[in-house]
């Protein structure tokens, strides 16, 4: 249970931090929170030659608002920072409420959302949340940036579209419309562990009550977040009652294909997706006193 | 390989200045250069929350840091929650409580408590329980531990008010 030995950089630049990737290749490893990376160290599932600590770079950390009202959010912005930003809360209230879901303060302490887009843990709660807003996720690398659309970012489980030499530098959330409304629910057996299954769903609702753009994503049912577009589909357009909630909650329920594991067997998963499924969109369009 | 690294940090108020191999964690370097080894190791990988210590005052896993990040930094261990050797008003109400019994997970709860009491000085029993989620305890069922960080909390406002 004690890491590995490996060389250590703590680059004070991003440029410096590239070409230390870059020299190294395959050898290198990025830390930053350290949440997921030094567990798989202390257990000697990883063993990097060169580690390139991201923690002293400037510049990576930090929330913004765009031009068009947007959110900007360094790499390596810690979960707990998120989760107290007042710019968070007013401009994504879906990921501020899905902040306190993710472990515990502790580890949110440390633990940074780049790190855990990066990491493409299935049951994470970011990789949802940035699929269900449409986040753009900036990659640089030696040759300069590019920007990766959340749905093109997750490939697999721990796999993304991040190449060899590029670093996760920045997450664009784009604004957040006025009409819009969100709902969010995970199972786990104890607060703080990853989800057995969640969902993540926003609406955008028009004056009229009818349902414009429906969001809903599925986490913790497959190998990578995914949108349950059917159940997306049924709803726009409409004016939901109870049955169409129903209906779209039985669509998501049909759309996953979940692994059996020793925390939940596959009929219990999708029995899940669809029982919070409909809990979410209950959320998002209970009445409420701020959307007045 | 294996080249050792010089730092300099604050523990528990005191200037430590050490070499270091990169892959000694926090809580190894806490335990084994310093000698402080009120700070418990449990799982080794962030799931227990036994080794839990305040970085420039956040709590945080000192099994998942490596003592070379801690460069510069000021960090607290339970040796350094009591005031001038006397314990401290959460320590104390530990104690009144009977919030331990092996006192195993102490230490993760005292320096996670303290930190939350610090953010937030009169927490609701629920906000208590989420602060605490990441910290098992296998001996009291967490009813004394609750009810020791309320009642510190209590008396913390009429020392301040
Ligand atoms: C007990 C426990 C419970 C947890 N529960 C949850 C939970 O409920 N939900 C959840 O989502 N997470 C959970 N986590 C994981 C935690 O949220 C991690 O912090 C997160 O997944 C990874 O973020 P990090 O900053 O710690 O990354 P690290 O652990 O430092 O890195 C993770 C991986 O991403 C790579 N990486 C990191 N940053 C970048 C970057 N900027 N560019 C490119 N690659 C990068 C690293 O090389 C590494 O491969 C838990 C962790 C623990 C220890
Ligand atoms: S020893 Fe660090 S959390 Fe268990
Ligand atoms: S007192 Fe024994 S583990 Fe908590």
């Amino acid at each position: 249970m004690k890491p590995p030995a490996f060389d250590y950089a703590a680059p004070g630049s991003l440029d410096e931090a590239l070409a230390l990737l870059a020299a190294k290749r395959d050898g290198a490893k990025l830390l930053a929170g350290g949440q997921s990376f030094v567990p798989a160290l202390n257990f000697r599932l990883a063993r990097p030659e060169l580690i390139i600590d991201l923690n002293r770079v400037p510049g990576l950390a930090g929330i913004r608002r765009d031009g068009d009202g947007g959110l900007l959010i360094g790499a390596m912005t810690r979960a707990r920072a998120i989760e107290r930003s007042e710019v968070v809360a007013r401009s994504n209230p879906l990921l501020h409420s899905a902040i306190p879901w993710i472990a515990h303060v502790p580890i949110r302490n440390r633990g940074t959302i780049g790190g855990s887009l990066a990491h493409a843990d299935p049951a994470a709660e970011l990789p949802a949340i940035a699929l269900a807003c449409d986040a753009i996720l900036v990659a640089t690398g030696i040759l300069g940036k590019r920007d990766i659309a959340a749905r093109d970012f997750f490939l697999g489980v721990f796999t993304t579209a991040l190449r060899a030499g590029e670093i996760l530098t920045e997450i664009r959330f784009p604004a957040w419309p006025p009409n819009r409304r969100h709902g969010f629910a995970e199972f786990a057996r104890r607060h703080g562990d990853f989800a057995i299954v969640g969902v993540a769903a926003t609406i955008d609702v028009a004056a009229d009550g009818a349902v414009g753009d429906a969001r809903i994503v599925v986490f913790g049912a497959g190998d990578t977040p995914r949108r349950a577009r059917e159940a997306e589909a049924a709803l726009a357009g409409s004016h939901p009652d109870t049955g169409a909630l129903q209906r779209a909650a039985a669509l998501a329920a049909n759309h996953v294909d979940p692994p059996s594991d020793h925390h939940a067997s596959a009929e219990y998963r999708r029995e899940l997706a669809g029982t919070l499924t409909r809990r979410v969109l209950e959320q998002a369009l209970a009445p409420r006193a701020r959307a007045a | 390989m294996s080249a050792r690294h010089r730092i300099v940090l604050t523990v528990n108020g005191q200037r430590v200045e050490r070499d270091v191999e990169a892959r000694m964690t926090l809580a190894d370097f806490l335990r084994e250069s310093l000698d402080l080894t009120g700070t418990h190791l449990g799982c080794e990988h962030g799931a227990c929350g036994a080794c839990t210590v305040q970085l420039d005052g956040n709590s945080v896993r000192s099994c998942l840091i490596f003592a070379v990040q801690a460069d510069g930094a000021r960090v607290t261990t339970v040796e350094g929650l009591a005031v001038k050797g006397t314990l401290s008003v959460l320590q104390r109400s530990f104690q009144q409580h009977h919030a331990l019994q092996c006192g195993f997970c102490t230490p993760g709860m005292l320096t996670t408590a303290q930190a939350m009491l610090a953010e937030n000085p009169d927490p609701s029993a629920e906000e208590v329980r989420r602060a605490i989620s990441g910290n098992l305890c296998r001996c009291t069922g967490y009813l004394p531990v609750v009810a020791a960080i309320l009642d510190a909390a209590a008396q913390l406002r009429s020392e301040a008010a």
